[in-house]
């Protein structure tokens, strides 16, 4: 493919994802300016690798490719994320769902919600994200995140119930059984 | 259903991803479970609240144009490699190509000439043996040998004499080598017969004098006086190279 007909395939193919993939970046690497430099390189990483892409669906197509830009560079920057088992000695003591009467959902905003997501393991954040806010399914999530779909289903699991109970910390409705 | 298995499966259900056969059971138990209808709204609650708008990170204007342009730096920038890796591609593949016209020429165009002629004759020099016919005209003498051709062939070979260099003339035949009637002369030094094919050769041919072995025969071929020679013996190739520096001083 000509050089220049290609550059503009990509621009036309690959840019329209840019806020999925600076959303997805930015809620691994969890900081604005390490959330572009990440993204940046996956760009570059996609153009280079575009010829590989055969058509289909692009934006997981890239989102792959930015999902692990930010593990490598998760990787440099901060390793022990990636190493630290996950704690679920709490999980079970989580609040469960079935607790309509303490209005939690009626009662956070934005910002509580971006806080206790923030304060998600990287293993829930992730797939939280990919599901609920770029409503992907849980096969392409399997595909990007490179895990058995059964995994991805357990883990969204567990991390509703981890975030639900994170924010019934956070609005000082439940003080005890989370994880701080 | 029970609410144990209903547990599992209220996430699927939610984010849309049971088959339906499990999708009709859980609605139907979620119709008689108050519990679970809760747990499930929670969940899609909870999947509003984070499809809020606000909830995102987006990218700033200045970043996607940012990124716009180093893109298209990198585009611009790969042209000069692209073309570096197209010339050096085409370079290879003309090279392999070339590679194979000389390969087949190797293999199919010399055996073609040399080999073949060489093949046909040592086989005319092994039947001359075996077939009581070693000459059409026995004679030591060129001038008989020489005038019996101008008969048969449409061309008139060199008879020489090389009885002085220890090269016994023994007569003339006929046979018939790269498709054509050819001269052969037999000489003879001790027990070793030597075969020497004659005929006209080809505009253009050019050959050194090539010695070869075939079946345990020496070859040696030259090109003299426009004329193809071919020698052809069990004679040791050290004094056949002296028959052929004969014919070729005499």
């Amino acid at each position: 493919m000509p050089e220049e007909t290609r550059a503009v395939r990509f621009e036309q193919v690959v840019l329209p994802h840019l806020p999925a993939a600076y959303n997805l970046a930015r809620w691994l690497v969890r900081n604005d300016q390490d959330a572009e430099d990440v993204v940046q390189e996956a760009y570059l990483r996609a153009f280079k690798f575009f010829d590989g892409y055969r058509g289909g669906e692009s934006r997981s197509w890239l989102l792959t490719i930015v999902r692990n830009s930010c593990y490598s560079w998760l990787q440099r920057n901060r390793a022990r994320e990636l190493t630290d088992p996950i704690d679920d000695s709490h999980e079970e003591a989580l609040i469960d769902f079935a607790n309509p009467e303490l209005r939690l959902l009626r009662q956070a905003d934005a910002q509580m919600v971006r806080e206790a997501l923030a304060g998600l393991p990287l293993e829930f954040r992730e797939v939280m994200v990919m599901r609920e806010m770029e409503e992907l399914s849980y096969k392409e999530i399997a595909a990007i995140a490179d895990l058995p779909i059964g995994t991805v289903m357990s883990r969204l699991a567990r991390g509703r119930k981890r975030l639900y109970s994170l924010l019934a910390i956070r609005m000082g409705i439940a003080t005890t059984g989370g994880p701080a | 259903m029970t609410c144990d298995d209903a547990k599992p499966l209220i996430h699927a259900f939610a984010d849309g991803e049971l088959d339906l056969s499990k999708t009709l059971e859980i609605e139907t138990h979620l119709r008689d479970c108050q519990t679970c209808a809760l747990v499930q709204e929670e969940i899609r609650g909870l999947g509003l609240l984070m499809k809020n708008a606000s909830i995102r990170f987006t990218p700033s204007s200045s970043f996607e144009s940012r990124l716009r342009s180093t893109v298209r730096r990198e585009a611009n920038e790969q042209p000069a490699k692209q073309s570096w890796w197209r010339w050096a591609m085409v370079a290879a593949s003309v090279t392999v190509v070339m590679l194979g016209v000389w390969a087949a020429f190797v293999i199919f165009k010399r055996p073609s000439s040399d080999t073949l002629v060489a093949q046909e004759v040592v086989s005319g020099h092994v039947r001359s043996l075996m077939a009581q016919h070693l000459m059409d005209v026995p004679s030591s003498d060129q001038h008989t040998v020489k005038p019996w051709f101008n008969g048969e062939l449409d061309f008139s070979p060199p008879v020489k004499d090389l009885t002085a260099q220890g090269f016994e003339l023994r007569g003339g035949r006929l046979d018939y080598i790269d498709n054509r009637p050819v001269a052969a002369l037999v000489y003879q030094r001790r027990q070793h017969l030597i075969n020497v094919f004659v005929w006209p050769a080809k505009t253009g041919s050019k050959v050194t004098t090539q010695a070869s072995l075939s079946q345990g025969y020496n070859l040696i071929h030259w090109i003299d006086s426009g004329m193809e020679w071919w020698a052809v013996s069990d004679l040791n190739l050290a004094e056949l190279q002296q028959l052929v520096q004969a014919a070729q001083t005499e």
